[in-house]
């Protein structure tokens, strides 16, 4: 099966697609975009997370042949040609990456809620964020980044 | 495999009759970790998704008519005051990114007896819409599960909608787990009280083959509570109302509990429910 859809701003078309593989895996194994990471494989832990016409979404739980036609966003897509995204860096300056693998997914997800609450609650961030799990466990940190670009963005 | 892919109704529901086997899927959520885990290899898939009548809400009269494919985040955002036990509902399912994709028809057409959409729909009285080539049938949702994992769709039909009646008093959903969210529930109860007609419905989740209600405890309360006045129900009333959903419950002891600590927890949050539920009703008998 031949998939055509936009990837990060360019249109990408993918061939000898098997419908019944994820979005995670055309991502990671076709395209080498291995940002969104892949671990459960069963939405249960926000690694894989990306945007598809700006709905966060797991890549993990879209078959392929779903997203023909739509609109891509992973975390490559992010950062500028020389800056990070502003919740990038907020991540890096809180120390909120310890391991790295679930730091992908939570950031994709910390765009999300600060696209649509620019001044959220500690219990909003925490609902926004349910469904990312960090195994090292560092929710304290991860808070804070979240914190921390809430007050950049809203600055700039 | 073969996928499919179509974007109108009758297509879709002429794809289901030429692959009566495929196997439907619409958010993924269940579905796709069928598909990851390698416990499902079906011949066809069925992609509702780009289906456009399948995604919309709309009025009618006394009713919301809701698409099958209408996410849990939609829901929670666009239909709270007029739904708000499924609403409720909604906002306990698993986390953002799988309420942004899962959805009512889906969480039906898996029929699982854990299924958060069922105790809200039961307690509201909703009503599945679905159709094959040959026509449209609605089924009442208290004959749509009809065991575990199975329901009274046909191997030709597609759940199309599903039609419930506005809330016409409070609404109460409660879920049982060991976190607020990413929990399949180790029971759960749904609660639609109608200032108008005077009744109580009843759902409840995970604590049996099936999704079931709680009839001889909506007739009690339904008889017992001060519709007239509007009165707080008493401790003794809400004490037997949650006997008596506990009593109409049939869990089991499994993995994520005991059938004996869902008994426990379903009197406790019914009781609770009702006595919310009632406080809130208290809105719609002013109106």
């Amino acid at each position: 099966m031949r998939l055509t859809c936009t990837v990060n701003g360019k249109i990408e078309t993918i061939d000898d697609i098997w419908p019944g593989e994820s979005l995670l895996y055309v991502l990671r194994e076709r395209m080498g975009l291995p940002g969104a990471k892949n671990a459960c494989e069963q939405g249960e832990c926000g690694s894989c997370s990306v945007h598809i016409d700006g709905v966060l979404v797991c890549a993990c739980l879209v078959a392929a042949g779903q997203v023909e036609g739509t609109e891509i966003k992973t975390v490559e897509g992010l950062a500028g040609a020389t800056e990070l995204h502003p919740v990038q860096q907020a991540y890096l300056d809180a120390g909120a990456v310890q391991c790295g693998f679930c730091t992908p997914g939570l950031i994709v997800a910390t765009v999300d809620l600060l696209d649509k609450n620019s001044d959220p609650s500690d219990n909003e961030i925490r609902e926004a964020l349910a469904g990312n799990l960090c195994r090292c466990t560092g929710y304290a940190k991860i808070l804070d980044a979240v914190r921390l670009a809430a007050a950049r963005l809203e600055k700039s | 495999m073969d996928f499919f892919r179509p974007t109108s109704l009758i297509d879709a529901l002429k794809l289901k009759s030429a692959h009566p086997l495929a196997l439907c899927i619409n958010g993924g959520t269940d579905v796709m970790v069928e598909l990851n885990f390698d416990r499902k290899r079906p011949e066809t898939l069925l992609d509702l998704s780009a289906v456009t009548e399948l995604n919309q809400w709309s009025q009618a009269g006394e009713s919301i008519v809701l698409g099958a494919g209408v996410s849990y985040s939609r829901i929670q955002a666009e239909l709270a005051t007029e739904l708000p036990g499924l609403a409720m509902a909604s906002r306990t399912v698993g986390s953002l990114q799988i309420r942004n994709r899962g959805g009512v028809g889906g969480n039906l057409g898996s029929a699982s007896p854990a299924g958060d959409a069922h105790p809200a729909l039961l307690a509201t009285g909703a009503t599945v819409n679905v159709s094959s080539i040959g026509g449209n049938r609605s089924i009442d949702i208290h004959d749509f599960f009809i065991g575990p994992k199975k329901s009274a769709l046909a191997p030709d039909e597609l759940i199309t909608s599903i039609t419930i009646p506005k809330a016409r008093g409070g609404q109460q959903y409660s879920k049982i787990g060991t976190r607020n969210a990413m929990v399949i529930a180790v029971c759960s109860f749904g609660l639609a009280i109608d200032a108008t007609a005077r009744t109580v419905g009843t759902g409840i989740g995970s604590a049996g083959p099936t999704p079931l209600r709680a009839a001889d405890a909506e007739a009690f309360a339904a008889s017992h509570l001060d519709w007239e006045t509007g009165t707080a129900p008493s401790v003794e009333l809400l004490k037997e109302f949650g006997a008596l959903v506990s009593a109409a419950s049939r869990p089991i002891d499994d993995i994520r509990g005991t059938a004996a600590y869902r008994r426990h927890t379903l009197a406790i949050i019914s009781a609770r429910s009702l006595k919310w539920a009632w406080k809130s009703t208290n809105e719609f008998r002013s109106m």
